[in-house]
C-alpha cells in the first residue's frame, strides 16, 4: 500500500539575488514517510530547517530536486512537479497546513476565517458556519469573540482560530507547525485529542513541536532533521 | 469536485504580443485560466501589465498570438477572429471588467440601481419590476444601503463608487473578471473592505479574475496564481503564495523584500 505522505531525496537551496547570488542550501536527499494513521515528528534545533520542509511539502517552497509524493485518493501526485492547479486541488481535499501565525484578510469575523476552508470546498454556508461555531468551542474561543475580526485577540487566541481553520476540514494529509506554541495546558490537551482522534481516523500527521509532553502524546516516528543537513 | 478539476481552461493565451510601433508594450505571455481561478498580474508601471488586460479584454489587438475563449456551448473561439459585435455582446455579458477608477466603469449620471440595471437590460431582460428586485438584491450585496439605489452615483464615497461598478459588473453573473488596480484609489480602511467583498463574491460565485495589481498583498490575498511582468515579459509565474514565499527571479525577490512591515 502506497503511504499517504513521501518525502524522495528532497533538495533545496535558496539563491539570494539581492545579496549577489549568495547560494544557501538548506536542505539535502530528505527521505521520509508518513503512513496513514501515523505521527511523524521532525526533530532538530532551530534553523536545522524542519519549517522548511513542510513549507516544500506544502508548496511554498519549490523543490530543487526530489519527490513529494502525495496520496490524493487513489492516485499518487508528485507535488515538487504538479501543475499549479493540481497542487491547488490537492490543498483543497487531501493537505491541510496549520501554520505558526494567523494569516487573515482585515475585517473578516473569527468565525469565517474559520468556516472559509469549508465554504471553498463547496460545504453549505450554514453548515459550515455550524461546524466552525462547535470547533471554536472546542477550542475554548469565548462566544464573545466569534463575531470580531481576530486582529487584536492575544497570541493564544489567534493560535486557537487559526487550528480551528486549518483543523476543520479534515484533510488527510495534515502538517503542523509548533500547534501548541502559545497554548495553556487546557488547550495544549485539546490539540493532542485531535490530533490523536485524526491518527484513528486514518490521517497521516507531520509536526514540529518543541513541547516535550505534547511530543510524546502524539508521535509515532521521529525524523531527526540534522541528519538532512549540507555538507557546506 | 473542486473548482481547479475542470479539464478544459475557460481563455488560452498563445505568445501574446503588442508593438507600438518599434516600442515593446508586451511579448511572449502564454498562459493558461480555468474556471475559478483567480490570477495576479503583478508588476510596475511600464512593465507591461495594463498592455496584456487590454489585450485580453479585447481593448487592443495585439500584434501577434491569439487569445482562446471558451464559450458557454462549450466550443473555443479565438477572439479576434470574432465579429466585432459578438466580442462585445461577450463583453457586455460573460464578461465583466472593473476598472480602477470607478468613473470609468458607471454611467455617473444614471441611478446606482440604473447602473446595475442596465447590464440586466443588454442581456434582454425587460421586466422592470424584476431588474429593480434584482438590482437592489445586488446593491445589499456589495453593502450599498437600499435607499441609495435611486441616487447616482455621483453622490457616492470613492468606496461606494467601487462597490457599485462590482454589482454592475456581477449581475449577470459573468464567467470572466478583469481587474485593473481594482483597490488602486481607495483609503486602505476602505480597500480591506472592498478586498474582503471581492474574495467572498469571486469564490462564491466561482468566477474566474485576471487582475492587475502593483500590490503584493492584494494579489496574495486574492488570487491563487501569480505572473510577475517586467519589460513587457511574464518574467516569474506559478502558485501565488509560491512565487511569494521562496521567489526565483532578481526582480521578483527585489519586489518581495521592498515591502514594508506593519
Amino acid at each position: 500500500m502506497m503511504p499517504a505522505l513521501e518525502l524522495k531525496d528532497v533538495t533545496k537551496t535558496f539563491v539570494m539575488h539581492l545579496q549577489g547570488g549568495l547560494r544557501l542550501p538548506v536542505l539535502n536527499d530528505v527521505s521520509f514517510k508518513a503512513e496513514a494513521g501515523q505521527c511523524v515528528v521532525l526533530t532538530g534545533p532551530s534553523g536545522a530547517g524542519k519549517s522548511s520542509i513542510l513549507k516544500l511539502i506544502y508548496g511554498n517552497y519549490r523543490v530543487d530536486e526530489g519527490a513529494i509524493l502525495v496520496r490524493d485518493g487513489e492516485a499518487q501526485v508528485d507535488l515538487a512537479t504538479a501543475a499549479p492547479r493540481r497542487i491547488l486541488a490537492v490543498r483543497q481535499r487531501a493537505l491541510g497546513y496549520v501554520t505558526q501565525f494567523l494569516r487573515a484578510v482585515p475585517r473578516v469575523s473569527a468565525l469565517d476565517i474559520v468556516a472559509e476552508p469549508l465554504i471553498a470546498k463547496g460545504v453549505a454556508r450554514d453548515e459550515a458556519t455550524a461546524r466552525a461555531a462547535a470547533m471554536l468551542k472546542r477550542f475554548n474561543v469565548p462566544e464573545r469573540l466569534w463575531s470580531l475580526p481576530p486582529a487584536t485577540f492575544s497570541g493564544g487566541e489567534q493560535q486557537r482560530i487559526n487550528l480551528a481553520r486549518g483543523l476543520l476540514p479534515e484533510h488527510p494529509i495534515l502538517l503542523l507547525d509548533e500547534p501548541t506554541a502559545s497554548l495553556d495546558a487546557k488547550n495544549r490537551a485539546v490539540v493532542v485529542d485531535i490530533v490523536r482522534e485524526r491518527k484513528s481516523r486514518g490521517a497521516a500527521i507531520v509536526a514540529i513541536v518543541h513541547d516535550e509532553q505534547v511530543r510524546d502524546d502524539i508521535a509515532d516516528v521521529a525524523v531527526d532533521v540534522t541528519r538532512f543537513a549540507t555538507a557546506a | 469536485m473542486t473548482p481547479f478539476e475542470d479539464d478544459k481552461p475557460l481563455l488560452i493565451a498563445e505568445g501574446l504580443a503588442k508593438y507600438y510601433g518599434r516600442q515593446l508594450g508586451c511579448r511572449d505571455a502564454s498562459f493558461e485560466l480555468y474556471e475559478g481561478e483567480v490570477m495576479a498580474v503583478v508588476g510596475e508601471s511600464g512593465s507591461g501589465k495594463s498592455t496584456l488586460l487590454q489585450m485580453l479584454s479585447t481593448q487592443i489587438e495585439p500584434t501577434s498570438g491569439r487569445i482562446l475563449y471558451r464559450m458557454r456551448d462549450g466550443g473555443m473561439k479565438s477572439l479576434w477572429d470574432m465579429s466585432e459585435p459578438e466580442r462585445r455582446f461577450l463583453l457586455r455579458t460573460d464578461w465583466g471588467y472593473v476598472h480602477q477608477d470607478p468613473q470609468h466603469g458607471l454611467r455617473m449620471g444614471v441611478s446606482a440601481g440604473g447602473n446595475v440595471g442596465e447590464r440586466l437590460m443588454a442581456i434582454g431582460q425587460r421586466n422592470y419590476a424584476g431588474i429593480r428586485a434584482t438590482a437592489a438584491d445586488w446593491l445589499g450585496r456589495v453593502e450599498i444601503p437600499e435607499n441609495r439605489i435611486d441616487d447616482t452615483p455621483r453622490t457616492y464615497s470613492g468606496g461606494m463608487r467601487q462597490r457599485l461598478q462590482i454589482a454592475r459588473n456581477l449581475v449577470t453573473a459573468p464567467r470572466l473578471l478583469f481587474m485593473d488596480e481594482p483597490t488602486g484609489g481607495l483609503d486602505v480602511s476602505v480597500q480591506a473592505r472592498l478586498l474582503d467583498l471581492l474574495r467572498r463574491i469571486v469564490s462564491e460565485m466561482r468566477i474566474a479574475a485576471i487582475i492587475v495589481t502593483h500590490d503584493l498583498a492584494v494579489a496574495r490575498l486574492l488570487s491563487n496564481r501569480i505572473m510577475v511582468m517586467k519589460g513587457g515579459e511574464v518574467i516569474e509565474a506559478g502558485l501565488t503564495d509560491q512565487v511569494l514565499d521562496d521567489p526565483h527571479q532578481p526582480y521578483t525577490q527585489l519586489l518581495v523584500s521592498s515591502i514594508l512591515p506593519v
